[in-house]
Order: C-alpha cells, then structure tokens, then sequence
C-alpha cells in the first residue's frame, strides 16, 4: 500500500504525456489509493442517510449551517496537523494554541486595543508558538509528541495567566455574527468558508507541489529524505509554524462565534484533531495519507456528531462512536495487511534523531 | 556532534577503567539524582521563603495529592519504556472510580478491600483491551489508546448519565484511607511508595522487567534476541490499566464526589510526569522512581505555589515550561553521553 500512494500521485499526476504508462500506473495505483477516500464517501453517505432517517430536521439548512459552524475551528485546525503527521511529527498543541490566541484577543480587547492590531498580535503569537514547536523539535532534535505534550500545558497556562477565571464577552457584534449568520446570499458559516479555502490552498501545497513531495518523502523516510537534499528541517520548522499561524485564526473565529474569550476555550480538542486526520486515513508514521481524505472525515466526523445530538443519545456519549471509527480506521488496513506484515506496526512507532 | 568528539579525543589519557567509572557515575547521576537534587532544591529554596512549607499537615496533603498520580506514573513508565503510550488511564480511572466507589451505595456494608479489588478488575480489562489491540492488532498504541480514551469516557457517562456518587453514600472506613496516617505519613503514601518500590524493582530486576528495555531501544532486535515481544507489550498495557484502575479507587476515596468527568485530561499530566522523571517518551529508558519523583516534583509545584501566595493560574505554564526544559536537558546530555562513548571506544582502541 505504501509504494502505491506515491506512485500515484508521482506517475499519475502529470502523466498525460504518456498515455499507456499513466493508464497503466494509474490502474496499479488507483485501487489502494481510492479505497480509503471511497470507503469515507460511503460513510458520509451512509451518515447523511441515517441522519435524514432519525431526524427530519437534519437535512434542513438551518441544520447544516449549526453542523457546519460548530465543528469549522476543528477542521481548520486537522489541515495542518495532516501535513505535520504525513512529514512524521505530531502537534498536541494546537487546541492550547487556540485557547492562548483566544485569550490574547480577550486581553488586549479588554484593554481597548484596536481590532486591527490585536489581530496582528494574535497572528504573531501563532507563529512564535508554531516556531518554538518547530525549533525545539528540528533544531534540538526533540520528539514532537514529548514537545507539543509540553506545550500543550505551557500554552494553555499561558492563557490562563492572561485572563485567570475571567470571561470577556463584550465584543463588537459585527464580530460575534460569524457564530449566528451565514455570509450573505449563502447557507455558508464562515468558519466553513474559510476551512474550504484553506483546504484548497493545503490540498495543492500538499498534492501538486514540490514541497508536498518533500513532505511525504521525509514521512516515509527521514534519512532518505535528507540524503535526498530535502530541506527536512526547514520544512518541519515551516510547517509547525503554518500550524500556529493556523490555530490562531481558529482561536479568532472560535472567540467570536461564541462570542466569549476564555482560558479553557478548545481545552481538550487536539485529541478530536488528531482522531479526525487519522480517521481521513493519514498514518500516524507518516508518507501516507490525503488531504481529500481528511475532508471527508471531517464531514463524516461533523455529521455524525451532529446527527447523535438530534436524536436522544447522550452528547457526551458521542466519543464511544468517534473512538469506534478511529480503531474500524486503523484495524480496517492493518488486518488485511496483516499476513504481510513482518515486523509488528507499533514496532516502527517513530524514533527520535540520533537513537534509531 | 562528531566535531566535539574528534576535539577532545586528543587529551584523553586516563586508562579505559577510569574513563568507564566516570562514565557510569555520569548515567547514575542524571537518570534519577538529577530529578531528585531538583526537586530538593526546589524544596529548600521554597522553604526559606516560607516556612510553613514543610510543615506537617502542608506534607501531608502534599503526599496524599501526589499518591493518585505517582501511581499512574508507574504504569505509565511500564507502557512508555517499551516505546508505547498509554493514553486511556484518565478514562480508566474515571469508569473505575464511579462503578467501585457507587458500590457502596448498591451494597450497603460491602467491604473496602472487595471495592478495591473491583476497581483493580475494571482497570485490569480496560487494559487487556487495550493490550490486546496492540500486541495482536498491531496497531500503533497512540491510536488504539486515543480511541479507547474517547470510547472509555464515552461508556462512563452513558452509565453515569447526570448522577454522581456522593460522599454521604460512602462508609467511613473508605474516606478515612485518604486521611488515616502513621507518624504523620499517611498510609496511602506509604502503600503507594512500597507498590512503586516493587514496580521499580520488578523493571529493574526481573527478566521480563529488563526485556520491556530492550523492547523500547530497539524493538526489531529484541525481537531477533528471541523475546516475546507482543506478550510483554500485553502485559505491559494490562499492568497500566489495572494501576488505573485501583487509582481509581484511590481518587474516589479522595475526592469523594464522583462524576463523569473523573481524571479528565490526567493522560497528558501523568506523561508529563514520566517525561520530567526522566523516562524517555521513545522508550528503552528511565524507572519507575523517576517518574514517581516527577509527579512528587509537579504536586510540589502545585503546593509550593499556594503556600507562596502565588497564583495557581501559573501553574500550567510552570509544569509545561518545566517539561520542555527537562526533555531538552535530556538531550543535551544523551547527546554529550553519546559523544563520551564514543570517545571512550576510540581511546580503548589506540
């Protein structure tokens, strides 16, 4: 399955130049590579129709735009934590990053600052959190899972030291609209709007670059990469950043659609970011993975959820389906693949630099 | 790296057995002494500030704060030293807080040790299932453990719904265990010292204690050495649960009001606690006392900034700041270590 993905997109990609090898590539290829992306479609599909079935509300667009408006921050968030996981690192920090950008534009709100310039102080702090992520864990050479466990808390508690227990709320409402109206002549909310155009933007960087080559070739081989003359460093460091940057436009939009600047705003969420982009069928080892993929699991992961609050089920009770799609997900490919498989997979969970 | 080796190999003259005490004395000082003089430090500089810091009873709730987590921590380094993670103790201890704890109110006079023991079973499953998916499943542990996180707390509020266990349901016998002490050190601190104690011992010791090393250094060669690989990694995620399990049981006695949201977000405070001990998250590496000093390093923190008069507002950032300097400083001295091997072998050669 591995080779199959890169092929794919290698040889598929811009292999119209010669007819009879890209048909042929894209034969091999197109089976293993499709199968996830179409086994998501179905189970968009099959959610949508058991959402119609429980509930008549659900296929309205007063629903869509709720469904689509309450998960917006969380799939913003999974596009750069795709990249991040496919080029073979992790970034636990993300909901805390929103939670910090989310206080900062409470505090400087609060102190009367004008809009403009909280918001170019609220894009630099995503950066240097993004940057501090990035250089401890390509210029230190530390494991991202133990640097963003850290500043998952240092983020957070900073947050917490900018607005303690208190809660701002008195944000102008040409602001708050976002969480209440669509944009004009559309259903659309406009955290969605922006994830779509984000998506696109990540899903070229991703699929029709050279930077997004370099990406799944670090994921798929650090050592080779390098000896490849990738930039591997450089790009990790790029793309934590991105992921800051990222995250402190998630934690505007979450501020402002709920109308609210507190220190626990997304606490926990890094846990859903992740579950999502592996539920998208990017391997938590890195190289493989779409970004088509991670869309689909997003409005999969969106409309189920949505979908489980409209009938009677237990709200907080969703994370029983949510973790169940996550282990049908990773134990899906892992038992077809399993007589081939010689070296167990938890095995080859990623070493640091310098003890592989 | 290779710069600073090639630099010094000229100077070294001292024979190969000076070299290789030095060189064991270096490893002894930084795995566990490192941990233990920071927090001592910490300790003494806290106390000349205030002294009302080591007083009896500041000791004593210091002690029992950090029970829960120490033991946590133990079966966490158990799963982390074999370079996996065990991400579902918070869901673990809250499923098996409220069932054991709401016991008490089901059966009335239903004896302590038969909730404990109850706790220890649930614990016990929730980590054979996640075990079980690893070492059979093949699925890397992150995965799994997120999962059963999600599906674990998922299966505690729909039994727990809107209830809670009260403390007016629990006997006495079970709340004093958070209280009851012995010269001023409660019992539950002690209990939890003697199980880390053993937990340390059996890593340290035991066949299939070291073998969980080897595992997480290298798990491709253990496997050629001819260890049993999936089977310990087994053991390892059963160990983790059942400790989750009877913590559990402790936080019920402790916090005594249980709802469906018990040990919420404990996983990354526990890792953390691992982490600062000196447990390497890659596995291969670190003990059981480590990581205990690590949580007692963290409540300390907790407490010390109380009894200061600081904001626990600062506490986050504190804890998480001090993780990224002790994972740095671990890297920065693996790096030197490697760098003194390395020399060690060239000088032995010439």
């Amino acid at each position: 399955m591995e080779p199959d993905l890169n092929a794919s997109a290698v040889s598929g990609g811009p292999g119209s130049e010669v007819p009879g090898g890209a048909a042929a590539a894209l034969r091999a290829a197109a089976p293993s590579a499709l199968r996830w992306e179409s086994g998501l479609a179905v189970l968009v599909v099959a959610i949508i129709i058991f959402g119609a079935m429980v509930s008549p509300q659900f296929l309205t667009s007063g629903n869509f735009f709720n469904t689509g408006v309450t998960s917006g921050e969380i799939a913003i968030m999974a596009l750069p934590m795709t990249l991040i996981i496919i080029s073979g690192e992790i970034d636990l920090s993300v909901a805390s990053t929103l939670g910090m950008s989310s206080a900062l534009l409470g505090y400087l709100w609060a102190k009367h600052w004008p809009m403009l310039a909280i918001f170019v102080m609220v894009a630099l702090l995503g950066i240097v959190a993004g940057l501090i992520n990035g250089l401890l864990v390509t210029r230190v050479g530390l494991p991202s899972l133990a640097v963003t466990i850290g500043t998952l808390a240092l983020y957070r508690g900073v947050a917490l030291i900018l607005l303690g227990p208190n809660t701002i709320s008195n944000f102008p409402a040409g602001y708050t609209n976002i969480g209440v109206l669509p944009i004009p002549h559309t259903q659309l909310p406009y955290n969605v709007a922006i994830f779509a155009v984000l998506a696109v933007i990540f899903g070229i960087v991703l699929h029709a670059t050279a930077t997004g080559r370099s990406i799944y070739a670090m994921g798929a081989s650090p050592e080779a990469a390098l000896f490849a003359g990738i930039r591997v460093k450089r790009i990790k460091t790029m793309l934590f950043v991105t992921s800051g940057l990222v995250c402190a436009l998630a934690g505007v939009l979450w501020t402002f659609r709920l109308a609210t600047a507190v220190q626990n705003n997304g606490y926990g969420q890094e846990l859903a970011v992740v579950a999502v982009v592996l539920l998208g069928g990017v391997s938590i080892f890195g190289g493989k993975g779409s970004l088509a993929g991670v869309v689909l699991a997003v409005i999969a992961f969106a409309g189920l959820q949505n979908a489980l609050l409209l009938t009677n089920f237990n709200q907080e009770a969703t994370g029983i389906v949510i973790g169940g799609l996550l282990l049908v997900s990773v134990f899906a490919p892992n038992l077809i693949a399993l007589r081939r498989v010689g070296l167990p997979r938890w095995a080859r969970f990623r070493s640091p630099r310098g003890r592989a | 790296m290779s710069a600073t080796v090639t630099a010094r190999r000229e100077p070294s003259g001292p024979p190969a057995r000076v070299s290789s005490r030095r060189l064991t004395e270096r490893v002894f000082r930084i795995r566990e002494f490192g941990i233990i003089a920071v927090l001592v430090v910490f300790v003494a500089i806290t106390t000349a500030i205030q002294p009302s810091f080591l007083n009896e009873q500041n000791i004593q709730f210091l002690l029992i704060n950090t029970t829960v987590f120490a033991l946590l921590a133990l079966g966490e380094t158990i799963v982390v030293v074999s370079r996996n993670v065990d991400l579902s103790i918070g869901s673990v201890l809250g499923l098996s807080a409220y069932l054991s704890a709401g016991l008490f109110g089901e059966h009335h006079g239903i004896p302590v040790p038969v909730v404990f023991l109850a706790g220890l079973g649930i614990g016990l499953a929730c980590g054979i299932a996640n075990g079980f998916m690893v070492a059979v499943g093949r699925v890397p542990s992150l995965v799994v453990t997120l999962a059963t996180l999600y599906i674990i707390r998922g299966i505690d509020t729909l039994i727990v719904g809107g209830n809670e266990v009260t403390a007016q349901t629990l006997p006495n016998a079970f709340t004093n265990i958070a209280h009851a002490s012995v010269a001023g050190v409660p019992y539950v601190a002690i209990a939890v010292a003697v199980v880390i104690g053993l937990g340390a011992y059996y890593l340290r010791t035991f066949r299939s204690g070291r073998e969980l090393y080897a595992i997480g250094s290298n798990p491709e060669a253990a496997r050629l050495a001819g260890i049993g690989v999936g089977r310990r990694v087994f053991t390892a995620f059963t160990i983790s649960g059942g400790i989750a399990g009877v913590a559990g049981v402790l936080w019920a006695a402790q916090y005594q009001t249980i709802d469906s949201l018990a040990g919420t977000g404990y996983e990354l405070t526990v890792i953390s606690a691992v982490v600062v001990g000196g447990v390497a998250i890659f596995g291969g590496s670190g003990s059981a006392v480590g990581a205990a000093v690590g949580a007692l390093l963290l409540s300390s923190i907790n407490s010390a900034l109380n009894v200061l008069g600081i904001s626990q507002l600062w506490l986050e950032a504190i804890s998480g700041f001090l993780l990224l300097v002790a994972i740095t400083l671990d890297r920065v001295i693996s790096v030197k270590l490697a760098a003194a091997l390395r020399r060690r072998s060239s000088g032995g050669g010439t």
